[in-house]
């Protein structure tokens, strides 16, 4: 088992590919219900959580998938209320939640942290224990999402017509959003704060014109995403880029070229 | 009321932004009968088809379903989102307890076979709202409601939407609850007509409906001509008065 201590990226990888992997139906579903946004908000107030959690001595992980699944739960009326209003308050609740973490991450002197990591991933920080997180969280998503596929599809195409069906659409609902939140908080450490919601969407974005059914989009996702987070990371030991943003470029290079797919 | 009622309506209020949209509403379905809903634009006919499958919740009243009752429900529109992929069989195929051999009879039923693989967004609004049709069908139900079931859909699928309506009665021995703003188009089709405007204004068989003044007063016979005795009237606010007394 010495290979796998001794080759310090190997963690790195195995968390970004299995992120990569859930993120790939999970994020279907945030293009498909329009909840870019809502992720986007998540990631914004993990900073957050992370100082709430440096502050009251916390395993950083915990406190992230914490306050991350406690603010989903708190906005997650929001999403798919009139479009305006829950725009507007989750532009404001975002941002705020970002300025206040910045903010109070300032204020807790004494304690040095790594502000870029958090913004845009640090695959040096990323260990065994992240990379069992990551494989707990998303085993359990995975299996979540497969066991209930027909009624979130249902739920997403019509919820109307879901609950008269029969489907449990609001525990549906709940269940997608904490999945999301507890995504997110994983995807933090691997492209950071502000790229989560990127490696969201942009892999199923690309995925739709290659796909036919909305399992074929969730796969291909997958892949696209996997794709994407082999290709930044190894871009990122190559040029010495940072790793988020490398990931990025490669999933919106995939996305680019799915777009002259389409056209052809 | 009858005992052996689908789904029976108990004096419904529901209150939005101060307009009462529902107005002491009662009603029932007995099976295998047709009633259309009419009455213009926010009456409250869609509304109450939601109050009654449980959709939205009255402020007061009660909505009693027999039990088990299996509901088919065809929307008056549903927004699709183009980033999801569907083709007409997978959209069927969400309905819960779908088999795929009542998707091939119901597609065969509705000559709708030949778009079965077709991406939902490159369907035309006829068979749109055909495949919609085919969903709610799809459960063998006890009770069909409909909203609207022929917008954006041309005149002559209109016609064929509405012959088609007492075949499905017949067919599959389930009452039908539809909601129309126009009741020329309905008439041949259905059994009782209620007519809605907040409250129920006149009810009964489509010839009678048609000479009720409540129902000439909505649907655009000039004021000059009410000379029935009612025991109400509409101000033009929308809210509803009792008539004076003539005797």
């Amino acid at each position: 088992m010495n290979w796998l201590t001794d080759i310090w990226w190997l963690p790195a990888l195995f968390s970004g590919v299995l992120l990569a992997a859930i993120t790939g139906p999970l994020g279907s579903f945030v293009v498909w219900r329009r909840m870019a946004f809502f992720g986007d908000t998540l990631a914004h107030g993990a900073l957050l959580g992370i100082t709430l959690g440096i502050v009251a001595e916390i395993d950083p992980v915990i406190a992230l998938m914490l306050s991350s699944v406690i603010l989903a739960v708190l906005l997650y009326p929001l999403q798919r209320t009139s479009a305006l209003s829950a725009d507007t308050l989750l532009g404001i609740v975002s941002h705020s939640m970002l300025a206040i973490g910045l903010v109070t991450l300032s204020l807790t002197d004494g304690i040095r942290v790594d502000l870029m990591g958090y913004l845009f991933g640090d695959l040096l920080a990323v260990d065994y224990t992240d990379v069992l997180w990551v494989a707990a969280i998303g085993v359990t998503c995975g299996g979540l999402m497969f066991a209930n596929w027909r009624g979130l599809v249902a739920a997403t195409v019509s919820q109307e017509l879901a609950s008269i069906d029969g489907y449990p659409v609001r525990k549906l609902n709940l269940m997608l959003v904490i999945m999301l939140a507890l995504t997110v908080a994983l995807a933090m450490k691997i492209v950071g704060i502000l790229l989560v919601s990127a490696l969201l969407i942009i892999p199923p974005a690309a995925a739709r014109a290659l796909s036919r059914t909305p399992e074929q989009m969730a796969l291909i996702a997958s892949g696209l995403g996997i794709l994407a987070v082999l290709s930044g990371m190894a871009a990122s030991f190559q040029w010495d880029t940072p790793t988020g943003p490398s990931v990025v470029v490669a999933a919106a290079t995939m996305f680019v070229c799915s777009l002259m797919i389409r056209r052809s | 009321m009858s005992s052996d009622a689908l789904i029976s309506a108990h004096n419904l209020y529901l209150n939005r932004q101060h307009k009462q949209v529902l107005d002491n509403v009662s009603l029932q379905v007995l099976p295998r009968q047709i009633i259309t809903l009419i009455g213009p634009n926010g009456c409250g006919k869609s509304t109450l088809l939601k109050v009654l499958l449980g959709l939205e919740k009255a402020d007061s009243g009660e909505v009693i379903q027999r039990q088990g009752l299996g509901i088919g429900y065809m929307p008056q529109r549903l927004a699709l989102e183009p980033r999801l992929p569907l083709t007409v069989d997978g959209f069927l195929k969400l309905a819960r307890g779908a088999r795929q051999v009542h998707i091939d009879s119901w597609l065969e039923r509705l000559e709708i076979t030949t778009i079965r693989n077709q991406d939902v967004q490159a369907l035309s609004g006829g068979e749109w709202q055909r495949v919609l049709l085919a969903r709610a069908l799809l459960i063998q139900p006890d009770i069909l409601m409909l909203d609207e079931p022929v917008q954006g859909v041309d005149v002559q699928g209109q016609m064929a939407l509405y012959q088609l309506i007492p075949q499905l009665r017949d067919e599959l021995g389930c009452a039908v609850l539809m909601v129309s703003h126009d009741l020329h188009l309905v008439m041949a089709a259905t059994d009782e007509v209620i007519c809605m405007n907040g409250h129920i204004c006149c009810s009964g068989h489509p010839d009678t409906v048609t000479l009720d003044p409540a129902y000439q007063q909505l649907f655009g016979q000039p004021l000059a001509h009410y000379t029935h005795h009612h025991d109400h009237q509409h101000c033009l606010d929308g809210h509803i008065e009792p008539a004076q007394p003539t005797e």
